[in-house]
């Protein structure tokens, strides 16, 4: 009987799913963690001094690969949330599942076509409409630097790969580890990302990367990559496997290590730990990157609503996240740089406005360049299948010359 | 036509078709959400999904991509390797346990305890627990080092080659204990006269071991085989707790390989397509072994 019960009442929920409110937002999301919390929370306020309602949708872990498949169940079931943390090709690919919202009336009155770099705004559009709208921009080309080691072992933060080697060995002379990594795939993928458009250059990059090009990615300049990552390898502890990145940066902050590759939301190590950058850590673009630029942006892709007071909730919150106002206020707390071009920077740190800067001149030289490793680049599929040789290269004595191979083969997989 | 056997044919009625009834909500539930959806998968397996299930059938498109994965061969061989060890072990240190348990010691319900605690913990908790313990900058591999022996090494967590076997060493931790109640209440459950009977011929003990009570477990190897067997094909948390299926894909098994391809990849196609193996594997092992423990039963 009481199962009897049970499944009715299932399958009633499951019948007649319980309709958004007029004045409703629902937003699936995993920011849930500290900083991260606190930008949605400014979001959720902004939107009810708007007399909307927010219904918060966050699924934590895995990287939102648990939102992800909430996400899937809640749109089979013909029930999408009104906007979704979704960001890169990913907006493609949901977008020819035909469940995405035009939401081009609200970016042509608040002008987005001008206030974000081309690049960017060609993710948040399919076939040619805005579907989503991005909440912030991370550098993902970051090395960062313990300067207190780097006194200690009489070297300087690297610009070159050639000054890079001769840095990591007068650390390694010190005593210290010259290079924090954690060997999880991303990680390893992330590396090897800001290996390849260092030595490669933006132009390689973006053949090699963004479209696919087979002949670029098996090419020599793909050897070298594969070469330069291999000597990189030789200055990562045995420890690394399976680290979180957020050990490897405590590893830089305490000074057991000497630098790390990572994207700037390791900044919030750094500040969480009361550290100031410039003084006590050195955030500077990955050897040979300078003026490039890999972006890794966030943004909420907007669900076609059957009601048409969701529809204009749903506008409301597009333009709400795309308002300076909020752009400022969401990226102080969570680390990253404002997407809108014209956001005031005063109230960011140094490394920030840097990170800003280097994005409006690396947009205007063609050399910002989107992040494969986080998913910005490629096509879900083709990522994974590159990650995997990527993290094979670094766990195995596979040669550059196999690796090009297989990375070129990963490159045909859609 | 009297009251009471009109109450009686009710009865008859009742008696008849009320077990059906109460029966049938379970039957269509296992029906619809375990055969139905191994259909679902299967029929996914041979269309062209991606992010979302999509119903064209496009034939074997699916299999051919997954047989031309890398990774793929990679969690088969590693699945042969675990499933092999890890079977192999639990059943000896399993048998094991339970023979020197049989003997009549004293405080046997408290070492039984001892034994059968790690079956009460999750696989998550005994992959971390174990994560901890081999790596070798905090572990087993420091604990030795600084006890003086500087050589030591012991880094099969972070080593490619050997991290696979650290998975058969938790796995058989976890395991073994409940193998061993399996077989020592098949033990506890032979008649004692038999063993009466073989010492009054002058049987050792350890022939009567092997002559007598392990053969005699027979039903009990196949009942530990089938448990164990679709522990190790299905092994999933374990693996991704204490490895993460690193370092790179070195330890990956199918069971992750299926959930990254399926749901983080939008491979959902070949994820459908890895997972019919998964299944084709299990009632490859499965079958035979119920097909034998049937045949055998049949003939006691």
């Amino acid at each position: 009987m009481k199962l009897k019960r049970l499944s009715a009442a299932v399958l009633a929920a499951s019948l007649f799913p319980v309709a958004a409110q007029a004045a409703d937002v629902e937003v699936l999301h995993w920011w849930t963690s500290g900083g991260e919390a606190k930008s949605v929370a400014e979001l959720k306020k902004m939107m009810s001094a708007q007399g909307v309602t927010w219904k918060d949708f966050a699924v934590a872990g895995g990287g939102g690969d648990n939102a992800m498949t909430a996400l899937k169940t809640r749109v089979v079931s013909g029930n999408p949330p009104t906007a979704a943390q979704i960001k890169g090709p990913a907006i493609q690919e949901w977008g020819a599942e035909g469940v995405l919202a035009d939401i081009d009336a609200v970016a042509r009155a608040g002008n987005w076509d001008k206030q974000l770099p081309p690049v960017v705004s060609r993710v948040m559009k399919y076939k040619g409409k805005y579907v989503a709208a991005p909440v912030n921009v991370h550098r993902v080309n970051w090395l960062w630097a313990n300067p207190e080691a780097f006194k200690k072992a009489g070297a300087t933060v690297p610009k070159t790969w050639p000054e890079f080697f001769a840095a990591a060995d007068k650390l390694k002379k010190a005593g210290i580890q010259p290079i924090a990594h954690g060997g999880q795939p991303w990680q390893d993928a992330t590396l090897f990302e800001s290996v390849a458009l260092g030595v490669g250059g933006a132009d390689y990059y973006n053949k090699a990367f963004v479209k696919l090009d087979k002949a670029t990615l098996a090419g020599p300049t793909t050897v070298k990559v594969f070469e330069t990552l291999g000597k990189v390898k030789t200055y990562i502890d045995k420890g690394a496997a399976g680290r979180d990145w957020n050990l490897a940066t405590a590893m830089v902050i305490n000074g057991k290590a000497g630098m790390q590759f990572m994207g700037d939301w390791a900044k919030g190590e750094f500040t969480a730990a009361g550290k100031v950058p410039g003084k006590d850590f050195i955030c500077t673009d990955a050897p040979g990157t300078q003026n490039a630029f890999t972006f890794n942006i966030d943004s909420l892709a907007m669900f076609q609503q059957k009601n048409p007071a969701a529809v204009q909730a749903q506008a409301k919150l597009a333009a709400t996240v795309m308002s300076p106002a909020f752009q400022e206020v969401f990226n102080l707390n969570k680390g990253s740089i404002p997407a809108r071009l014209d956001t005031p920077m005063a109230k960011f740190d140094d490394c920030a406005k840097k990170s800003s800067f280097d994005m409006n001149a690396a947009s205007k030289s063609s050399k910002l360049v989107p992040s494969f490793a986080h998913k910005m680049a490629m096509p879900s599929a083709t990522e994974g299948a590159m990650v995997d040789v990527i993290s094979q290269f670094m766990n195995s004595s596979m040669t550059a010359q196999q690796a090009t191979e297989r990375l070129a083969r990963a490159g045909a997989v859609r | 036509m009297s009251g009471s056997s009109s109450q009686g044919s009710l009865h008859a009625l009742a008696d008849r078709w009320l077990p059906k009834l109460v029966l049938s909500p379970t039957l269509a539930a296992s029906l619809i959400f375990v055969y139905g959806f191994i259909a679902w998968t299967g029929w996914l397996s041979f269309t062209e999904s991606r992010l979302m299930p999509r119903y064209e059938w496009a034939g074997f498109v699916q299999y051919q991509a997954l047989f031309e994965n890398e990774r793929w061969w990679t969690t088969a061989a590693n699945l042969g390797i675990f499933g092999g060890l890890f079977i192999l072990f639990c059943l000896l240190v399993g048998l094991l346990m339970a023979v020197l348990l049989d003997q009549k010691i004293r405080a046997e319900g408290a070492l039984r305890t001892v034994y059968l605690y790690p079956m009460a913990l999750s696989f998550v908790v005994t992959g971390t627990a174990w994560k901890w313990m081999l790596n070798p900058d905090m572990g087993l591999q420091k604990v030795v080092v600084d006890l003086g022996f500087t050589d030591f090494t012991f880094d099969w967590l972070v080593n490619p080659d050997m991290a696979i076997y650290t998975v058969v060493i938790a796995g058989v931790w976890q395991s073994s204990g409940f193998v061993m109640a399996l077989f020592l209440a098949g033990l506890r459950g032979i008649d004692d006269s038999i063993i009466k009977a073989a010492q009054v011929d002058g049987a050792s003990l350890p022939t009567i071991y092997r002559r007598i009570l392990i053969p005699s477990l027979r039903p009990v190897f196949f009942s530990v085989l089938l448990i164990l067997s679709h522990i190790a094909i299905k092994s999933f948390d374990l693996v991704m707790a204490l490895t993460g299926g690193g370092p790179g894909n070195s330890s990956d098994v199918p069971a992750i390989f299926m959930y990254q391809f399926a749901f983080t990849r939008g491979q959902l196609g070949v994820g459908a397509a890895s997972a019919m193996m998964m299944l084709i594997t299990i009632v490859a092992v499965l079958v035979p072994l119920m097909y034998m423990e049937t045949r055998s039963a049949k003939r006691v």
